[in-house]
């Protein structure tokens, strides 16, 4: 085995380390330490340094306790204060959220698992829509008419790729600041209706941000401008 | 059985719900803590910030946006929130080795003995670190960061992240090497 031979090449390497022995390297940079561990004995020997910096600096940590109970209490005393005097609106029509917290349930690679399992993903979160589309149609309004509100601002029809993680999807929307409305569409084909801006954009506008969404191939299925 | 995520709590968070509040901070509440503590080097500072960090999540949680985990978050909040309690205290230089300030034990019997003990050198030479070093050492060995998220929380370049560690330990081996502990290393 050959030792490695560059210093710049071993210190490049040997600034990893300590992310190495955490695992928090990327599978790449993870492997080429590795090797280099494998054939340079003498990183081998600083890397057992920053093994043993690592399970001391645990302990240190593990022996600073924990903070009392008061903080807890003062914490929720400070949040009920804060309630009393300016109460948040009651959980709104965020359907996004609620797809996100359904499908966190499911990893990537199960819903990626085959297509299959995909379109049966895509059938559970279609009923699922459906389900909270007419909980909250019949829930109180008091943050406003939100499913009044369907037919103002500018809107897309969205098909979203099987693989979109539920906060992949989150982000995206959010991203846009775009919210979902309503799905699925009686069209079938697991298509949502998207709200890309309260106001009614012009139809330039629209199909510059359907195109950015669409390049978004990891989330975005299909995309199109709609009423 | 799958535990609620943090993103989840965050997001019933936003709505209100009071016990996933409660549910993050019994999942979090240790390591702010001592994330926390290492910096400002008092409890009941340290308490009182982190009750601060969590009040801002409860706040803020509506415009959590995911681009980092929920712990990264919350670090990078209490963190801003240290070194802002620690700019009310001048007599704490962030950037400076805090050896002076770490108790000289050589009288107490018993702690001599424990001195002779290596685990419990290092254990002091860590806490000697300046507060700057101390926390990339805790951010990468004890809250299992990676330079992505210490670069997101400490708000420097990955680049740096890389040099400062690697600076922090240099200096930890120069303060073993001044009690005695020659490492062969840098």
């Amino acid at each position: 085995m050959n030792a490695i031979s560059k210093e710049p090449e071993r210190q490049e390497l040997e600034m990893l380390l300590p992310w190495h022995a955490t695992g928090t390297l990327s599978r790449r940079d993870s492997d080429r330490i590795e090797r280099a561990l494998a054939a340079d004995g003498e990183l081998a020997r600083r890397y057992a340094l920053v093994r043993e910096e690592l399970a001391e600096t645990i302990h240190l940590n593990e022996s600073l306790g924990a903070p009392s109970a008061r903080v807890m209490e003062k914490l929720f005393g400070a949040i009920d204060a804060e309630e009393a005097r300016a109460p948040r609106r009651p959980p709104s029509f965020d359907l996004a959220a609620r797809i996100s917290e359904f499908l966190a349930g499911f990893t990537p690679r199960t819903l990626a698992w085959a297509t299959g399992v995909a379109a049966l993903a895509i059938l559970v979160q279609a009923g699922v829509i459906t389900a909270v589309v007419l909980k909250d149609d019949s829930a109180p309004v008091n943050g406003g008419p939100k499913l009044a509100s369907v037919n103002r601002g500018s809107f897309a029809v969205v098909r979203f790729a099987p693989q979109a993680t539920a906060s992949e999807i989150t982000n995206f929307l959010g991203a846009y600041k775009a919210s979902l409305v309503e799905g699925p569409l009686k069209a079938g084909g697991g298509l949502y209706r998207i709200r890309l801006a309260e106001g009614a954009l012009p139809p330039g506008d629209v199909g510059k941000i359907v195109h950015q969404m669409q390049e978004e191939s990891r989330i975005v299925g299909f995309i199109a401008a709609a009423d | 059985m799958q535990s609620t995520s943090d993103e989840v709590l965050i997001g019933r968070i936003a709505n209100g719900d009071r016990l996933a509040m409660q549910v993050l901070y019994a999942r979090h509440h240790v390591r702010v803590f001592r994330f926390v503590i290492r910096l400002v080097r008092n409890e009941t500072t340290a308490e009182d910030l982190i009750s601060e960090v969590f009040l801002d999540v409860w706040r803020q949680a509506g415009r959590f946006q995911g681009r980092s985990s929920v712990s990264t978050w919350m670090l990078a909040i209490a963190r801003f929130k240290s070194l802002s309690a620690l700019r009310r205290r001048p007599e704490e230089e962030f950037d400076e080795d805090s050896t002076a300030a770490i108790e000289d034990e050589a009288d107490d019997p018993h702690l001599t003995l424990e001195k002779k003990d290596k685990s419990a050198l290092i254990q002091k030479c860590l806490a000697g670190l300046s507060a700057q070093h101390r926390e990339v050492i805790d951010l990468v060995y004890y809250h299992d960061k990676s330079v992505e998220e210490v670069a997101a929380i400490v708000g420097i370049p990955e680049s740096t992240v890389k040099t400062r560690t690697f600076y922090a330990r240099k200096r930890l081996a120069e303060l073993l090497k001044a009690e005695g502990i020659e490492r062969g290393w840098p």
